[in-house]
């Protein structure tokens, strides 16, 4: 796709040792502006630990990032968020009970100054959120409706949207659609898809093929800490994909063995 | 590029539109709206030749109710940010009798033993803040520690330096002092006056202060409570501060992951609520002229119940200042009401134990209105 273009964020040899634990062992990935780039792997792979040191939380034991093309040093997440690189958590930062104005723009009031007061502004948070989420093809019923009301996949989509509209550059998905249902799990897919065409640079953390590559553009599989290498869409088929997740041989072979549903009877 | 099927994110026909009935519950303010109308509606048909609704019997009532307001309103905005103070009451009696011993004891001036007691209390609740949050404990606890060490305080300190468990003598003492007005003083007594004389009101038919109006203005107690409740709903639904009090006790880990100063906002409102106390304190010594030990008792709870009554959630994160403010208006409706009514005192307790039963059942099933729990 943009083959030329530099990649917004380099990885290169990332090694992450937490005390004799070796969680990563050399991972290296480029993500392109525009491009949304899977992370496949099963639990205990090294995913989150490989996301959060994307996102200043960890700092890497070996290996260097670059970000927009120079050297990246975050002291902490906040500096990451700053410098344009979003985290949207499996668990999200949003309140149920606080409506959907005041939780896109929590901890980023806009204030209007009325004196030495500083007021939130409620007309122009309720604006831009009624904007943002259409954008994202949510109709809200109006901008006082409680987050708590919207299902999971709209939860997600608020909190792209979020941080969308605050400025990433880089947009760390940890894995956004583990917790929902079929339907919910396409409305996500096309959040993430409009995200890419706004010319954001997308980390799509999951462990199931199927979300990830309708939308993929490229995909690396990690398993026990190791890369085991990055493919465009155009180099590999869902189901290659599929039987090198690290359990993919395996679900096969517990597929022959169990037989599940054909005589679950027998002794 | 996407492959997915085209799914229309917009419409999902399982959700009915809300009844205006089911918005209208949503608002949590209601409970307390349509407490006060029943509570007003009752003592007016069957306690309204009791003077309960003359200008003394109002007088009556709305200080008792303005002293629930002080202290809920307070209490409304820490509960909202998720924590409790179970020290209120206790720091009432402290506060007091602080006031007490550095204006009658030690012959300071009353405007200093205000303002140091205002500060050692605002820093006790700024104590039990920062413990609270340096430790994760439940502010229960926390406050309930605070609850007897302060009473514990107010009993012993008295008795070492005088003897006894009252200290009067303040009136004397406060007479004149330009802050102790701030708390004793009456407002708008030019205008009652003009109500007496034009007859709109009740006026002395004898003795020395004759053809003066019963009521002679609105004391600053009054005065007191409006401008916290005014001041406390502002600040929550208006300012940028009041979507961190949200946020904080909505789930204080999420709004830390969205930059909100969770900590500060938690101490601060412990430090506001220490602030109530003592204003009420204050108030409560200058009126009665002394300051005893076991004043404040069980406020804690009042405060809590009005809040409750007001519609806020005990878990925090949800609620109305408006509405703890009504919540506190009928507690001191019903508790003078009785009285007038000829009705025993103790039922007040009864009265109030339903009452928090059934707010708390109707806020939690609004709870799962908003939140769509089932």
């Amino acid at each position: 796709m943009n083959q030329d273009a530099k990649p917004i964020i380099q990885m290169n040899n990332i090694e992450k040792h937490f005390g004799s634990v070796i969680a990563l062992s050399g991972v290296s990935i480029d993500v392109f502006s525009g491009e949304c780039h899977c992370l496949l792997g099963d639990n205990g792979a090294g995913k989150s630990t490989f996301i959060k040191t994307m996102s200043g939380v960890y700092k890497p034991t070996h290996g260097d990032i670059l970000f927009e093309g120079r050297p990246m040093h975050f002291a902490n997440p906040r500096k990451a968020i700053e410098a344009g690189i979003a985290t949207v958590h499996q668990h999200l930062a949003m309140i149920p009970l606080m409506s959907v104005s005041r939780n896109f723009f929590m901890g980023n009031e806009p204030v209007k100054k009325v004196g030495p007061l500083r007021l939130f502004d409620h007309d122009y948070a309720n604006r831009v959120t009624m904007e943002e989420m259409n954008k994202m093809g949510i109709k809200l019923r109006s901008p006082d409706q409680a987050v708590g009301t919207l299902s999971g996949g709209e939860r997600q989509t608020v909190a792209i949207a979020r941080a969308v509209y605050f400025g990433a550059k880089l947009l760390i998905l940890d894995e956004p659609t583990s917790a929902l249902g079929v339907r919910q799990t396409a409305n996500v897919l096309m959040t993430i898809d409009k995200v890419r065409k706004q010319g954001i640079a997308v980390v799509f953390i999951t462990h199931n093929v199927r979300h990830a590559f309708p939308v993929g553009d490229q995909f690396t599989l990690l398993n026990r800490g190791h890369s085991m290498g990055t493919f465009r869409k155009s180099e590999i088929d869902r189901d290659s994909l599929q039987t090198m997740m690290a359990g993919g041989e395996e679900i096969r072979n517990l597929e022959a063995t169990i037989q599940g549903g054909n005589n679950f009877k027998q002794e | 590029m996407s492959d997915s099927t085209q799914l229309n994110p917009t419409s999902d026909e399982r959700i009915k539109e809300f009844s205006k009935l089911r918005k209208a519950l949503i608002r949590p303010e209601l409970g307390g709206i349509v407490g006060t109308v029943a509570v007003f509606t009752f003592f007016l048909i069957f306690a309204y030749d009791s003077g309960m609704f003359n200008s003394r019997g109002i007088m009556n009532w709305s200080i008792v109710s303005s002293q629930f307001v002080i202290i809920a309103v307070g209490a409304c905005l820490l509960m909202i940010a998720g924590e409790f103070d179970l020290s209120v009451g206790s720091m009432i009696g402290f506060a007091g009798m602080m006031i007490a011993i550095f204006s009658v004891k030690l012959g300071w001036p009353v405007w200093l033993a205000i303002l140091l007691t205002f500060v050692m209390c605002i820093s006790v609740g700024a104590l039990n803040g920062f413990i609270v949050i340096r430790t994760g404990l439940p502010s229960f606890i926390v406050t309930l520690a605070f609850l007897f060490i302060l009473r514990g305080l107010t009993i012993f300190l008295p008795q070492v330096i005088v003897r006894k468990t009252i200290i009067g003598g303040v009136k004397d003492v406060a007479e004149g002092d330009w802050l102790a007005v701030l708390f004793d003083g009456k407002i708008l007594t030019g205008l009652f006056s003009w109500l007496g004389e034009e007859g709109l009101i009740a006026t002395f038919e004898r003795g020395t202060r004759a053809g003066q109006p019963v009521v002679s203005g609105i004391p600053m107690l009054i005065v007191w409570a409006i401008v916290l409740m005014l001041l406390g709903h502002f600040l929550l639904t208006r300012t940028q501060f009041g979507n961190w009090i949200f946020a904080s006790g909505g789930d204080a880990e999420a709004a830390r992951n969205s930059g909100v100063p969770v900590n500060k906002v938690k101490i601060l409102m412990f430090m506001f609520t220490a602030f109530c106390a003592t204003v009420f304190a204050t108030c409560q010594v200058m009126e009665f002229g002394s300051a005893g030990a076991d004043r404040g008792l069980l406020k804690e709870f009042e405060a809590i119940i009005a809040v409750v009554i007001g519609g806020a959630l005990l878990t925090g994160g949800y609620g109305s200042v408006i509405g703890a403010a009504l919540g506190a208006l009928i507690f001191g409706v019903v508790q003078q009401g009785l009285f007038f009514a000829n009705v025993e005192s103790s039922l007040f307790r009864v009265f109030l134990g339903v009452i928090l039963l059934f707010a708390v059942i109707l806020n939690t099933y609004i709870r799962r209105i908003i939140t769509g729990e089932r």
